[in-house]
């Protein structure tokens, strides 16, 4: 829903680092970009190629790392995804499972350039 | 000739917001200003909540942020009331996020006698405000029963980031099969230390113990401004899930 601010980010963020480079032209921007951050692949590169015209980010192609949400299990520590939409529960001992930081990425990983 | 070259950049996103954010919290926690982030879908009874709460403080000046994707009306009926309320238009947006809200707080700054609690009425939206920091000591989601009781389990971010969870509209409960033992397992499985308050926007009911529980958590705030990556480098947090951000309830 809010792919266009946050796209505005990405080109002002990987300019940044393609100055620091001294870059021509940036050819790609690769994002890891977890599930639970709900930012949808096709909406960011659709954005990106209006909001990257005239900048070094022109013509870029956007990558996306996706990783899957997993949960760990308060009892016997397992990590896994959830696998049923109603319930938290460890496939392997059934206990419940909390939240981890692991499918909440979203950050740009590296940039290819051009000099 | 093209040389191409890979730099790796590993820096978040939200950088930009998180270090505005992190300033707005500064800057109100140094000013004696407690700011709550109020979550919740359309229609769960975030304005009414507010009112009910601002009734039974006692000892805190009460402010509103209202984040509307257009309208003013929440606003100016709460200035009818005597209350300083600032409004922000998204035109929109699905979310407030801190560069909006810098401005008003900005004018809040400004006031004398500013001590008090601070509270953002969110855009009714249960996913997006999740993700955005906007400088808040603590997030409030308000979960009505009408809604049923899946909510932890499909919107598992804001039940995880929730501080506090108000479970509003208690007083349709004999009308209703909400189930509060599955509401309370999902909530529990994200969030094992979080307060849950019933409570009944029409009645009354339980806002007294919200009010009381919130003057608390103001009397003793500490700024949270670093604990969101303020300085934009992505930190490789892989297996520490557990140490998420439970100070607030000691």
């Amino acid at each position: 829903m809010h792919e266009y601010p946050i796209t505005q980010q990405i080109v002002k963020i990987a300019e940044e680092h393609a100055k620091e480079q001294g870059a021509s032209a940036v050819s790609k921007v690769c994002l890891v970009v977890g599930e639970q951050s709900g930012f949808v692949g096709d909406s960011i590169q659709m954005y990106f190629d209006v909001i990257a015209k005239g900048t070094l980010c022109e013509g870029a192609t956007v990558e996306f790392r996706r990783v899957k949400a997993k949960l760990r299990c308060c009892d016997c520590g397992e990590l896994f995804e959830r696998t049923e939409l109603f319930s938290f529960a460890c496939p392997k001992c059934g206990g419940q499972g909390g939240p981890t930081d692991i499918g909440k990425e979203f950050y740009i990983d590296s940039i290819e350039i051009e000099r | 000739m093209h040389d191409v070259l890979k730099v790796d950049v590993k820096e978040d996103i939200y950088r930009e917001n998180n270090h505005i954010a992190a300033h707005i919290n500064e800057d109100l926690t140094e000013a004696g200003i407690f700011m709550v982030n109020v979550m919740g879908a359309p229609g769960v009874g975030k304005t009414t909540s507010l009112k009910r709460i601002l009734e039974n403080l006692k000892e805190n000046v009460p402010y509103i942020i209202e984040g509307d994707i257009e309208s003013d009306l929440d606003t100016k009926h709460l200035r009818e009331l005597g209350i300083r309320a600032f409004q922000i238009n998204t035109f929109g947006a699905c979310h407030l996020d801190a560069p909006q809200i810098h401005n008003a707080v900005q004018n809040i700054l400004f006031e004398k006698d500013k001590k008090g609690i601070l509270f953002v009425e969110n855009i009714g939206n249960l996913v997006c405000p999740a993700e955005f920091v906007v400088g808040e000591h603590i997030k409030l989601l308000i979960s009505p029963v009408t809604e049923g009781s899946d909510k932890p389990y499909k919107y598992p971010l804001a039940f995880e980031k929730a501080d506090v969870i108000l479970l509003n509209k208690v007083d349709l409960l004999p009308y209703l099969d909400f189930d509060e033992e599955f509401f309370m397992k999902g909530v529990r499985a994200l969030n094992p230390d979080v307060p849950v308050f019933k409570v009944s926007g029409r009645t009354g009911e339980g806002y007294a113990e919200v009010a009381a529980w919130l003057e608390h958590q103001a009397a003793h705030m500490t700024c949270t401004g670093h604990h969101h990556h303020g300085d934009g480098q992505v930190e490789h947090h892989h297996h520490h899930g557990e140490e998420e951000e439970h100070h607030h309830h000691e």
